[in-house]
């Protein structure tokens, strides 16, 4: 069974809360992590390597650096 | 002669030890003469023929937002909250950043996190390896996270001489101050080194104390019986600060900051020269540089390891160059040894007894060795005389760094 956009973006809302403090609720589609959540690029290889255990997807260096977004990341995972 | 120096006052304290979370509850517990030393409960302790050591009484990670604890070491960790401390503790000081220093070192670095993360990376890969491995293994580690936080951009150190480590920080803070690149300086020393590869390799070069029978009498300076230091963790921080910035402010100080000595034995990497002529040589430039004489000097918190080769070696250049009438005293009795935080935490020690005017006594210290002439405070803690006075803190590391930085009351 295919995971739905709110659970994925419920586990990511987990990750980032884990790895950088920021509350679940803020992580939201809209959200640049840079601009708006403040993450560096070193805590975005720690949340990239925590989504991947938990999706089961695996997200290459060079997409990484293209996902901006919180819904990048979403869109990424689901398809 | 030159023109007057910039003097150089202390204004803020912080400190984690195996005896309390900041300054107010380990200090009472040194007045109390309790010990940070207890039996290591882990499994690997069957490996070692030392089954003990000084624990942080606080958990750093207890303290610390997990994110944060995520990517420091756990001396990244003791340095950030005794850094916090001490800038609260100093007013949350309004400084320039370009006004602002920090000299924080550790005699080791993060030696858990490098154990730790080869672990991870033989049994899982590199793409498991934390993005934040380097800056957590790397000894300027926590002199970076302090200086981002505070915003120093005067210039952020980390001076590495193992057990003299947090001693010649905060000297170099003092020179920072003096030639004019800082107005404030945040200094100190931090070890978290409680490991398995540790203490094997300390007890290889049978530094250690063995007196797993008995771990809180185990780090006893000075005393006949002693057989080796205690490994203790944990970090002291204090605020440095140029006496008209802190008068500016309207600053609480605690002591003058009034001279720092240093030298090197060129004898040997481990041992310490058995004439003592480098502690002599420390403890006379200190008094040069803090323009003090020997009767200035009301008290000494001792390096003191409970190495049967240091202790009398130091009390020996003690009674030789600054007299035989300081109160001296080894905290380490009670602390264990915190090599590169020793100086930090035995700074806020020495600086505490001069403003509280008491002296924590040595514990432990039942058959006074041979040759000890000094004036070791035992049983109950002494009180200082009033007046202007002034004390040393020594601090000596393998490598042959020795380091004496003197504090005079305001």
């Amino acid at each position: 069974m295919a995971v739905t956009e709110q659970e994925i973006l419920a586990g990511l809302g987990k990750i980032i809360n884990e790895i950088t403090g920021i509350p679940a609720v803020e992580v939201t589609p809209e959200k640049n992590f840079v601009d708006d959540l403040d993450i560096d690029s070193l805590s975005m290889v720690e949340i990239a390597v925590a989504a991947q255990d938990e999706f089961g997807v695996e997200i290459p260096d060079d997409q990484l650096k293209h996902l901006k977004t919180v819904k990048d990341v979403v869109n990424f995972i689901q398809n | 002669m030159s023109r007057d120096r910039v003097r150089v006052v202390v204004t803020g304290l912080g400190v984690t030890t195996p005896l309390g979370g900041d300054v107010a509850s380990t200090w009472s517990a040194l007045l109390a003469g309790q010990s940070g030393v207890r039996t290591l409960t882990e499994d690997w302790i069957d490996l070692l023929p030392v089954k003990f050591a000084a624990r942080a009484a606080v958990e750093p990670t207890d303290v610390l937002p997990k994110p944060e604890s995520r990517r420091l070491d756990r001396a990244e960790q003791f340095a950030v909250i005794a850094a916090r401390e001490a800038w609260r503790d100093a007013g949350t000081p309004k400084v320039a950043p370009d006004r602002l220093g920090v000299v924080v070192g550790s005699g080791i670095g993060g030696i858990t996190t490098i154990l730790a993360a080869y672990d991870v990376f033989k049994e899982k890969g590199w793409q498991r390896l934390s993005p934040f491995t380097v800056p957590m293994l790397m000894p300027n580690g926590s002199a970076g996270w302090i200086g981002i936080e505070l915003g120093a951009t005067a210039g952020v150190h980390a001076t590495v001489s193992a057990c003299a480590t947090g001693a010649e920080s905060i000297g170099y803070a003092m020179e920072m101050i003096r030639s004019g690149r800082a107005d404030v300086v945040v200094a100190g020393g931090t070890e978290a080194a409680i490991h398995p590869l540790n203490l094997g390799s300390f007890a290889a070069m049978r530094a250690m104390s063995t007196r797993n029978d008995e771990p809180h009498r185990a780090s006893r300076p000075w005393d006949k019986d002693r057989d080796g230091f205690v490994l203790g963790e944990g970090a002291g921080i204090i605020v440095l600060e140029s006496e008209a910035h802190a008068l500016g402010r309207g600053a609480r100080v605690y002591a003058e900051a009034a001279g720092v000595g240093y030298s090197g034995d060129a004898h040997h990497i481990a041992q310490p020269e058995p004439t003592g002529a480098g502690l002599r040589s420390a403890a006379r430039r200190v008094l040069e540089d803090a323009r003090l004489t020997g009767k200035d000097i009301r008290h000494v918190n001792a390096h003191a390891t409970s190495t049967p080769a240091g202790d009398v070696v130091e009390a020996l250049a003690i009674q030789d160059i600054i007299g035989d009438h300081p109160i001296v005293t080894a905290t380490k009795s009670m602390t264990g040894h915190l090599l590169g935080g020793a100086g930090g935490i035995e700074s806020v020690f020495t600086i505490k007894a001069l403003y509280d005017r008491v002296v924590p006594a040595t514990v432990n210290l039942d058959n006074l060795d041979d040759g000890v002439e000094v004036d070791i405070v035992r049983g109950e803690p002494r009180p200082l005389p009033s007046g202007q006075i002034a004390a040393i803190n020594n601090s000596f590391g393998f490598g042959g760094h020795n380091v004496a930085v003197a504090f005079a009351s305001i």
